[in-house]
């Protein structure tokens, strides 16, 4: 028994032995050269005496090995040609067992052996049985394995395979597969037992001793793969049922999951198709330490690759109700094997997942009952914490989506959603965002409120806060990422029907509801933008509606967006509130639905009343309350005066006077709308501006009284193109002398401040009056008007 | 004899029980080469040139070829007398002898024939010149074979006498041996028998035969039943026990005459490890049952399992070994 020494002793016995081998096969080679049979089966029987060492580790061993091999090729040249040693290979075979120690018999044994088939005086197939029988007496792990391998190589281009010169009459293909598997049972049985010398202390170095050792044994089984002749019939009755019963039956946890991982390489794939049933029955029935998960891993990947090779194939996959079988195996693995963590159940769940959407690509049921498998799973487990696991769960759910590219395919999943739960916050978020990335990825658009619904039970890890969830350790700048592409998904949703895009307006409105007041901001707007988009959609067609009955109608859509307004704005988040109002407002302006408009306008009203506070959103809001205004054209002169008044008055009240200025001379534009039926009130429109004026000049005074200078000159100039603006468009309450007696004022203003001001004034109002000379200068209906006007 | 030698080199040293005995016989010798004898005998075979030789180790560890018989074999030949240069040889007669005889290793130099013929060549007279006597025993009875053991020595000899009262006989030896032929043994059972220590070891083991020819192949199995300890590798032994003298004064001699690795390291339960030793290359004889109530000749198949605390198992099985006719010769 091998003591676990140091290396250095381990080199030292290395040499002595090498130096052993060395010697006697220099005097091997000096009676190969006198043919001298006996002297040479001396040396040789000498030389390979050095093989019996048990002091080598595996490694060193091979090393040894290797030369003795040199030397027996040598041998081996010698052995076929009768004519230098001048017996009949047959006496040759008997002479060589006479040697009284067992591993330099048995390797004379093979090395004649193969001269004997070669000569084809015996049947290779009994020289083969011998052959491989005789070597049983080698027990020793290591020097058997070794003696195997050496018989294996010897072997290898002399076995009855079809097409070869040792396969007919009685020598069959079958035995040249018996006499591999033999070796390879008795090969597998001593590697198996390297490991049961010695104490725990060595047991990792001799793990991975051995670990070096198993090629010697998978050489076997790659020889299996390339016999000729080894049809699916054979493989089926014959090889795999033997190999998989030696896997079996040899209960070590390395051998087991090697051997697997060896069949599952070297066979073809239709043999491993057609034999299903066994491969997985051996996978059950594996130790429950062995990775059955990353054989079946590959057996699935190998399968799905397949699959994919070829569209021929996949019949074959049917005809052997592949999934059927996969789906049951991995059921039982996972039943079986209680010591599996839960990312080697959801890696299986993943494998199978591939290969189902590789080879039934068309079988949905088949996806959802993967994923019902893994919800059971996960169910079984209190929570899924293991980070590698879940990495799995979100692979296992972006398959689908990258599979069919299309969600909605993913959306008929009943099971999907239910996998989705299983995973924490944190992952949920990125499945969802995954989901959300594949939609606009393939610009794929969910047009029921169903699958609108599910989804957003899917991505529901966005739409709202969890159970549990911290707020506030979330990254802000990926919490916005998020909100943005929940807004975007939200323009994905789209059906032609209106009704239908009605029920989703509805249903993502329910969901987005749920928010709280940090996404609402984010997602109402698109929902908002989604409902007018309908509303638009259902006025151009507004002929076709008819009857009552039809629930879409651009009311009902407005109501709903009103409500939903009205939460923003108590988020509180009144300016988007306030320009959704508006947008509305327009909107409803544009189906001629006065009272809706009102309404809506109403709200913003309310809205800047009661909550618009700042007074820099203040002026932002008046300005779109003006602009917006400005635009609508449905209401009554009633409504209308109302809402111009009332936005007059918000103007005058603003707090800066320059801001007032502009607000109120921004009023104008209320009276004075430049299109064919618009209004036109030029008186009004001109009050605006005298008030406007009014208040400059307040400005200024009390820009004067507090810094001593006159700063907002601009304020008349801007004035004064408002005055020119309507000058044009032909305000008969507008005279030239109005203009030139402001144009003359400004003057004044700017030659009483003649400090920095004017340059700073100075551009814009030298080009307002360029402007104004041009106009004079240019003629025609436009300069006739301008005449008047002196500069 | 490439098979031999290549086995006493590569294999064992097996010890051979050649021992220094039969001193009386060389001094005697020695003597009479001292004093010149008169004449020169020769003695040969009537067909010795076709006649197989065997090779016999003599006393002093040579090996010599002598001529093969078998029992009811007629032996004859020539002897023939030549006196050296000038001088004449005057006897009282001359006579050939065929002794079978045994000597034992405790009362050496002393042969006990069992056989004893006597053919007279000559009256007596002298002889001037060569002279040739033709001699003939005819089938002759030879029940044991030549036998070279450790303490007993089974020897044919040829024993010419030229009488003369002065200057005493001339004697000249001619060994020859004899080996007896059997046939197939019409009932030839093979052994088989399980062994153990309990919670132990237990094996079973399997040998084709129990009579076995000196060029058969030992063929066989041996199934482990139960292992528990650590076994680091199995011999097959083939043990010589030869006993000599009877009752009280029975002296037993073993020896070990091939001892041949059947497995090298550890099996495990349930393992069956072959057994193929070619009996060829060990110098073997048959069984010889009470020869004369002087000895016996046994041979044993001793399986020994050695554990690596070099202890040792071992189960010995006697089996009988005879010598077939070769066909070939």
């Amino acid at each position: 028994m091998r003591t676990f020494a140091g290396v250095e002793d381990e080199d030292k016995w290395l040499a002595e032995g090498i130096a052993g081998i060395q010697h006697n096969a220099f005097f091997m080679h000096r009676a190969l050269d006198a043919n001298n049979l006996r002297e040479v089966l001396k040396y040789s029987v000498l030389m390979l005496s050095e093989l019996r060492t048990s002091k080598l580790s595996p490694q060193k061993y091979y090393d040894l090995y290797m030369r003795a091999f040199d030397q027996l090729r040598q041998l081996e040249i010698f052995f076929k040609d009768e004519s230098r040693h001048g017996l009949p290979v047959v006496d040759l075979y008997e002479l060589v067992q006479h040697a009284g120690n067992i591993l330099p018999r048995t390797y004379l044994l093979c090395t004649v052996g193969s001269v004997y088939i070669k000569s084809k005086q015996a049947p290779s197939k009994d020289v083969l049985k011998d052959l491989v029988e005789m070597c049983r007496g080698v027990q020793h792990p290591i020097r058997g394995l070794f003696l195997r391998s050496y018989l294996a190589q010897v072997s290898r281009d002399k076995l009855p395979e079809i097409g070869s010169d040792y396969e007919g009459d009685a020598n069959t293909v079958m035995d040249a597969v018996e006499f591999v598997l033999q070796n390879f049972t008795e090969m597998n049985k001593l590697w198996v037992r390297v490991q049961q010398q010695g104490p725990g202390t060595v047991r990792e170095k001799q793990e991975k001793e051995r670990n070096e050792l198993r090629d010697l044994v998978g050489k076997n089984l790659h020889v299996l793969g390339q016999i000729e002749g080894v049809d699916l019939e054979m493989y089926k009755e014959t090889v795999l049922p033997r190999v998989v019963e030696q896997v079996v039956n040899c209960k070590d946890e390395l051998a087991q999951y090697y051997l697997m991982e060896c069949i599952i390489q070297v066979f073809p794939d239709e043999y491993h198709l057609q034999t299903l049933d066994t491969l997985l029955t051996a996978c059950t029935q594996l130790m429950p330490t062995v990775d059955t998960k990353i054989v079946l891993t590959q057996l699935m990947d190998r399968l799905s690759n397949y699959a994919a090779s070829s569209p021929d194939v996949l019949h074959e996959f049917l005809q052997v109700e592949a999934f059927a079988k996969l789906s049951n195996a991995i059921g039982k693995v996972i039943e079986t094997q209680l010591e599996m963590p839960i990312v080697g159940a959801m890696t299986l769940f993943v494998s199978l997942l591939t290969f189902t959407l590789r080879v039934h690509p068309d079988r949905l049921d088949y996806v959802d009952q993967v994923l019902g498998a893994c919800v059971v799973k996960l169910s079984s487990v209190p929570k899924l914490e293991d980070a590698r696991a879940m990495k799995q769960v979100v692979a296992l759910l972006s398959a689908p989506l990258e599979k069919y590219n299309d969600i909605v395919t993913a959306l008929t999943l009943s099971n999907y959603p239910r996998v989705m739960d299983h995973l924490d916050d944190g992952t949920n978020k990125v499945m969802a965002m995954l989901i959300i990335q594949s939609i606009m990825k393939n610009d794929s658009c969910i047009s029921t409120a169903d699958k609108v619904e599910v989804l957003f039970e899917l991505i529901k890890g966005l739409i709202k806060d969890l159970d549990g969830t911290n707020t506030e350790e979330l990254d802000e700048e990926d919490f916005q990422e998020e909100q943005n592409s929940v807004a975007r998904l939200i323009h994905m949703l789209d059906n032609e029907e209106p009704e239908e895009m009605l029920k989703i307006i509805c249903v993502v409105r329910k969901h987005l509801m749920t928010g709280g007041p940090r996404r609402l901001p984010f997602t109402v707007p698109p929902l908002v933008f989604s409902a007018l988009r309908l509303v638009r959609q259902l006025e151009s067609q507004d002929g076709d509606i008819a009857g009552e009955d039809v629930p879409a109608t651009p009311r009902a859509v407005f109501q709903i967006l009103n409500q939903t307004i009205e939460v923003l704005s108590s988020v509180p988040c009144p300016e988007l509130a306030l320009r959704l109002y508006l947008q509305c407002a327009e909107a409803a302006s544009d189906c001629d639905l006065e009272p809706v408009a009102y309404e809506l306008f109403t709200q913003a009203f309310i809205l800047y009343e009661e909550e618009i506070a700042d007074s820099k959103e203040q002026v932002t809001a008046i300005h779109l309350i003006v602009g917006t205004l400005q635009r609508i054209n449905v209401f009554g002169v009633e409504n209308r005066d109302t809402l111009t008044h009332k936005a007059t008055g918000y103007s005058a009240r603003l707090l800066k006077k320059p801001d007032q200025c502009r607000a109120v001379y921004a009023c104008s534009h209320l009276f004075w709308v430049d299109d064919l039926d618009g209004i036109k009130d030029g008186e009004r429109a001109l009050l605006c501006l005298r008030r406007a004026l009014r208040i400059a000049n307040a400005a200024q005074q009390m820009a004067n009284a507090t810094r001593g200078n006159s700063g907002p000159v601009t304020l008349f100039v801007e004035i004064l193109n408002k005055y020119i603006y309507f000058f044009e468009k032909g305000n008969p309450h507008i005279t030239p002398s109005d203009i030139q007696s402001l144009v003359e004022l400004i003057n004044n203003e700017m030659q009483s401040d003649n400090g920095n001001t004017t340059i700073h004034s100075d551009p814009f109002f030298t080009s307002t009056l360029r402007y104004i000379r041009f106009q004079k200068q240019k003629g025609g209906l436009m300069g006739e008007k301008y005449d008047p006007i002196k500069l | 004899m490439q098979l031999i030698l290549f086995l006493l080199l590569v294999s064992y040293s097996l010890k051979t029980g050649y021992c220094d005995w039969d001193l009386n016989l060389l001094i005697m010798n020695y003597l009479l080469g001292a004093f010149k004898p008169a004449c020169n005998i020769s003695i040969t075979f009537t067909d010795g040139k076709n006649r197989k030789q065997v090779p016999i180790k003599k006393d002093n560890g040579q090996t010599v070829m002598n001529p093969l018989f078998q029992s009811q074999e007629t032996i004859s030949g020539k002897i023939s007398i030549e006196p050296y240069q000038g001088k004449k040889v005057e006897h009282n007669g001359v006579k050939v002898e065929l002794l079978g005889q045994i000597e034992m290793y405790f009362d050496r130099g002393n042969f006990y024939d069992f056989t004893s013929l006597v053919r007279e060549l000559d009256v007596p007279g002298e002889i001037y010149e060569r002279k040739t006597y033709p001699f003939e025993f005819s089938t002759v009875e030879m029940p044991h074979e030549t036998y070279n053991g450790v303490n007993v020595r089974l020897r044919y000899v040829l024993k010419v006498t030229v009488t003369r009262g002065y200057g005493g006989s001339i004697v000249e030896y001619q060994d020859f041996v004899v080996r007896n032929y059997v046939p197939l043994p019409p009932i030839n059972n093979s052994i088989k028998m399980e062994v153990g220590i309990e919670d132990c070891l237990h094996i079973e083991f399997e040998y084709n035969k129990s009579k076995y020819h000196l060029k058969d192949v030992i063929l066989g199995k041996i199934y482990f039943l139960l292992v528990r300890i650590k076994i680091k590798n199995m011999d097959l032994e083939i043990r010589r026990r030869e006993s000599t003298g009877a009752g009280a004064n029975t002296h037993v001699e073993t020896e070990t005459l091939a001892k041949f690795e059947l497995m090298d390291g550890a099996p495990v339960r349930g393992e069956s490890i072959p057994v193929r030793v070619f009996l060829t290359p060990y110098d073997l004889t048959p069984t010889y049952k009470n020869i004369n109530n002087k000895f016996s000749v046994k041979y044993y198949l001793n399986l020994v399992l050695v554990d690596e605390e070099d202890r040792r198992y071992f189960k010995q099985q006697e089996i009988t070994l005879y010598r077939l006719k070769e066909e070939t010769s």
